[in-house]
């Protein structure tokens, strides 16, 4: 017997791999914060009640994490065939087990139709939405229930963690990282590893790692996603990376606006304490390292490193200059890795498939995949994971399925509120960390917002500062005070009481803000109104100089007429209308009195005619 | 000793030391709102900015919080410092218009007024500098003020904007406020700041109210003095 403890530590996960094996005949339905709120849980329990009923209970229902295409949920897929399901009710509980489990016969009904070809489509990876996706590392949501660690087993969970105890000396891990060429995925994509050496290098004792699950990006909800649907492989990639530059505590710090990732997070802890992965002498090694949850209270600072220090140290989240980096002085004034929950997430996989592999995906600068959420004006919401340098025109149009009610695509938001906006023109760009600050975005954590002819990209831009100037801490002037007399400006373009001159005042003070500002939040806080600028400034222009917004949507420039040819008389929006602008006789076309008229829009919404025009 | 050019000047400096000091130092003036002597930086007016020349890389740092280093290069007066210098002074006036201070400040800087901003009226002379916060806590060592509210809602005052039970009444906040915005009146045996009435201490020889009974326990507790000596004024002791 080899008693070797590090090589004893493998066997332990080899072990444990070979008992609890890959399972084969399952159900997984999402169970993420998207597909309870539409109901999953009253179908998982259907599912559990009816396989007992129908005497399968040798098949496993897993309440996975989020299975990404949130458009169509309740979803779940039926292994070993992968039939995927969607909209799925209790009342289409019984048929699934009788069919589908028990005899492997699909139900169209709940198959997903290609909206082109009206095919039915039976896998999830046929779907379009999944087909060209690359889900190496959120695929794994849909194999486990995030609250079993033994689900994380059967998926080669740990092995990553068993190989690095067994074969590898820390620095070995940073090399392989820095070979894999891992940048980080919450917004700066610095490389992992030159973090991990400075903090391997660095004076100073303890040495903390923290995972950044400070997610505060208006629709995004990738790492929540993961922090849900997968813990175990951000506590095993934190694990690994504690081994790597020498840490014995680490934390994860998670919004509090995110209550089932903090339940599985704590679950997850837990178990690994139990079996030995976290805590003193890890799987009988000399290594030890434990790990605790912080709940951030919500602020979008946050998520930036300094701040994210000062709060789980119990202080108000302000960020402090940063001159010297936290690998030498972070958390405690000690050196410090933070990572992105996303981040942490790629570290087994490297280590399991091996730099070389992961080195093979991506563009030059950037490795590996990224997951982002793609949310607004598309038809397929949801959680795409792709390779590195794919286009946007692939994300948006193959993947996202394009715009809805055959709408016309303007733009779309990358990097989160303080990203940019990037029009049409750029769509063929390939999207990496460089390609995209290179057009004025920002990679970010991974939020995409897709617009279409019906966004007004001075009312976006309005939003974002309005959102940035709530989010502002508060200590430096250039962001405080200066993001809030942007956003003063804006509201007034977007009023209808914009002055000539405007938008030049506007660039000035988003560069000398950018160049000033304490953090980054000030730092890229101007780039939504930088951006629209530069790639929509016509409409900044009809703003201001013609008072008309064209596409329609500030309420102060537009006015709302009825077209007296497409008008039947029918009377539909006088009893929708609030403020009884609208008059007429029965059968005759109908005006509507601009004086009265709110522009609420409720009277679109009921003209069947499209007699309504906003101009 | 680091070596580096300051404006085309050749500047040495003790390592450990600040950028700001020696840019003062070489006879080149910099403004600043919140570095004081007796408290620790924070790098929040963001006035004493500069644009420093590392290799081929250059960038805007606040210099109150830059360490010195060799073969820098620094540049006080580039045209993107002056502009955040000029945006940060626009800021001020039109959050405190009636501050003589900023308006004089801006005047030697050559920056008036931006008419396209509202004034503030509800902000009083405070720019938010945070020395008065710091002052309280690291060198009185009471935190009888702190910051609350984020963003552009934040304000400096006592927990809940009631009256302070540990405020001593020293006025160090006062003494330290850049624009003259904390506002203490001292009336013979009365003084008021951050609405609570003091009780003053007259000294024990010449008769002349020097300061808060408060106080003179606190410092009394502290270092273990009597009262009896702490009720001599320093001109008296």
């Amino acid at each position: 017997m080899n008693e070797n403890p590090d090589t004893q530590a493998r066997q332990i996960i080899d072990n444990l791999t070979l008992y609890y094996g890959p399972k084969k005949k399952f159900i997984a339905i999402c169970a993420g914060t998207g597909c309870r709120a539409s109901g999953s849980l009253k179908v998982k329990e259907a599912l559990e009640a009816e396989l007992k009923k129908q005497n399968l209970s040798e098949v496993d229902v897993l309440a996975t994490g989020c299975l990404g295409f949130c458009e169509k949920g309740p979803m779940l897929v039926v292994h070993p065939d992968k039939y995927f399901y969607q909209h799925v009710r209790v009342e289409d509980v019984p048929e699934i087990i009788s069919k589908t489990v028990a005899k492997g016969e699909v139900i169209s009904r709940l198959l997903y139709r290609h909206p082109e070809t009206k095919k039915t489509l039976f896998r999830e990876e046929d779907l379009p939405f999944y087909k060209k996706q690359l889900r190496v590392v959120f695929g794994q949501n849909g194999m486990i229930d995030p609250s079993r660690i033994e689900d994380y087993f059967a998926i080669n969970g740990y092995q990553a963690l068993g190989k690095v105890l067994a074969e590898m000396t820390p620095e070995g891990v940073i090399s392989e990282v820095k070979k894999a060429g891992l940048r980080g995925r919450g917004g700066g994509g610095f490389h992992a590893a030159v973090k991990w050496e400075g903090v391997r290098k660095a004076k100073g004792d303890p040495k903390y790692v923290i995972a950044n699950g400070d997610e505060g990006d208006p629709g995004a909800y990738m790492d929540r996603s993961l922090m849900e649907g997968n813990p175990h492989s951000v506590i095993e990639g934190m694990i690994i990376g504690a081994y790597a530059v020498g840490s014995n505590q680490g934390y994860i710090y998670v919004r509090n606006e995110y209550p089932l990732a903090v339940t599985h997070l704590t679950k997850a802890i837990a178990d690994a304490r139990e079996m030995g992965l976290l805590g003193k002498n890890i799987l009988g090694t000399d290594f030890s390292f434990d790990i605790q949850i912080t709940k951030g209270a919500g602020a979008f600072v946050c998520g930036e490193s300094s701040a994210l220090f000062a709060s789980v140290e119990g202080r108000a989240g302000e960020p402090r200059a940063k001159y010297v980096h936290a690998v030498e002085k972070g958390l405690y004034d000690k050196p410090t890795v933070l990572n992105n929950v996303e981040t942490w997430a790629n570290v087994p996989l490297i280590i399991n498939k091996g730099a070389d592999w992961y080195n093979s995906i991506g563009t030059e600068g950037s490795k590996g995949t990224k997951i982002f959420s793609l949310v607004g004006k598309i038809n397929n919401t949801g959680l795409i994971e792709v390779p590195m340098g794919t286009t946007l025109y692939e994300i948006i149009y193959d993947m996202g399925g394009g715009i809805p009610n055959g709408r016309k695509f303007k733009a779309v938001q990358t990097g989160g509120p303080s990203g940019g906006c990037i029009p049409e023109s750029l769509l063929d760009i390939p999207v990496d960390f460089d390609k995209l600050y290179e057009v004025g975005s920002m990679m970010g954590s991974g939020g995409m917002i897709v617009m279409d002819e019906t966004s007004c990209m001075v009312d976006v831009a309005r939003y974002f500062l309005e959102f940035l100037k709530e989010e502002s801490c508060g200590k430096c002037v250039p962001c405080r005070e200066g993001v809030r007399r942007m956003s003063d400006i804006l509201e007034d373009i977007c009023a209808g009481k914009g002055r000539e001159g405007d938008v030049e005042i506007l660039e000035a003070m988003g560069k000398a803000i950018a160049d000033g500002s304490l953090c980054a939040l000030g730092g890229s806080a101007p780039n939504p109104v930088l951006s629209t600028i530069r790639y929509f400034r016509e409409e900044y222009d009809a703003h201001i100089r013609d008072h008309r917004c064209p596409a329609g949507v500030c309420k102060a420039l537009i006015t709302y007429s009825i077209d007296a040819e497409k008008c039947t008389g029918c009377g539909v929006c006088v009893k929708v209308c609030a403020t009884q602008a609208i008059t007429g006789e029965k059968k005759k076309a109908h005006v509507i009195d601009k004086d009265k008229c709110t522009r609420c829009g409720a009277c679109i919404q009921s003209c069947k005619f499209d007699a309504i025009h906003v101009k | 000793m680091v070596n580096m050019m300051i404006d085309g000047k050749k500047v040495s400096a003790p390592k450990g030391t600040m950028l700001l000091e020696s840019i003062r130092g070489a006879g080149v003036s910099i403004p600043t709102l919140c570095a004081h002597e007796a408290i620790s930086r924070s790098g929040a007016c963001r006035l004493c900015v500069v644009e420093i020349k590392k290799g081929n890389r250059t960038r805007i740092v606040t210099s109150c919080l830059y360490g010195v280093e060799e073969g820098l290069i620094v540049d006080t007066k580039s045209e993107r410092v002056l502009n955040v210098r000029r945006l940060v002074m626009e800021l001020l006036l039109a959050r405190c218009p009636e501050s003589d201070v900023l308006q004089k400040m801006a005047r030697d800087m050559g920056v008036g007024p931006q008419p396209r901003y509202t004034v503030d009226t509800d902000k009083g002379k405070c720019i938010l500098c945070r020395s008065c916060v710091r002052v309280c806590e690291e060198v009185v060592g009471v935190s009888a003020i702190g910051l609350f509210s984020r963003g552009s809602y934040k304000e400096v005052g006592t927990p809940y904007q009631e009256k302070s039970d540990v405020c001593i009444g020293c006025g160090a906040c006062a003494y330290v406020c850049p624009t003259g915005h904390i506002e203490m009146i001292s009336t013979g045996d009365k003084r008021k700041i951050w609405g609570r009435t003091f009780k003053m201490q007259a000294c024990s020889k010449c008769g002349k109210f020097f300061a808060p009974v408060d106080q003179l326990k606190f410092i009394g507790k502290k270092t273990g003095t009597s009262m009896e000596e702490l009720c001599v004024c320093t001109e008296c002791r």
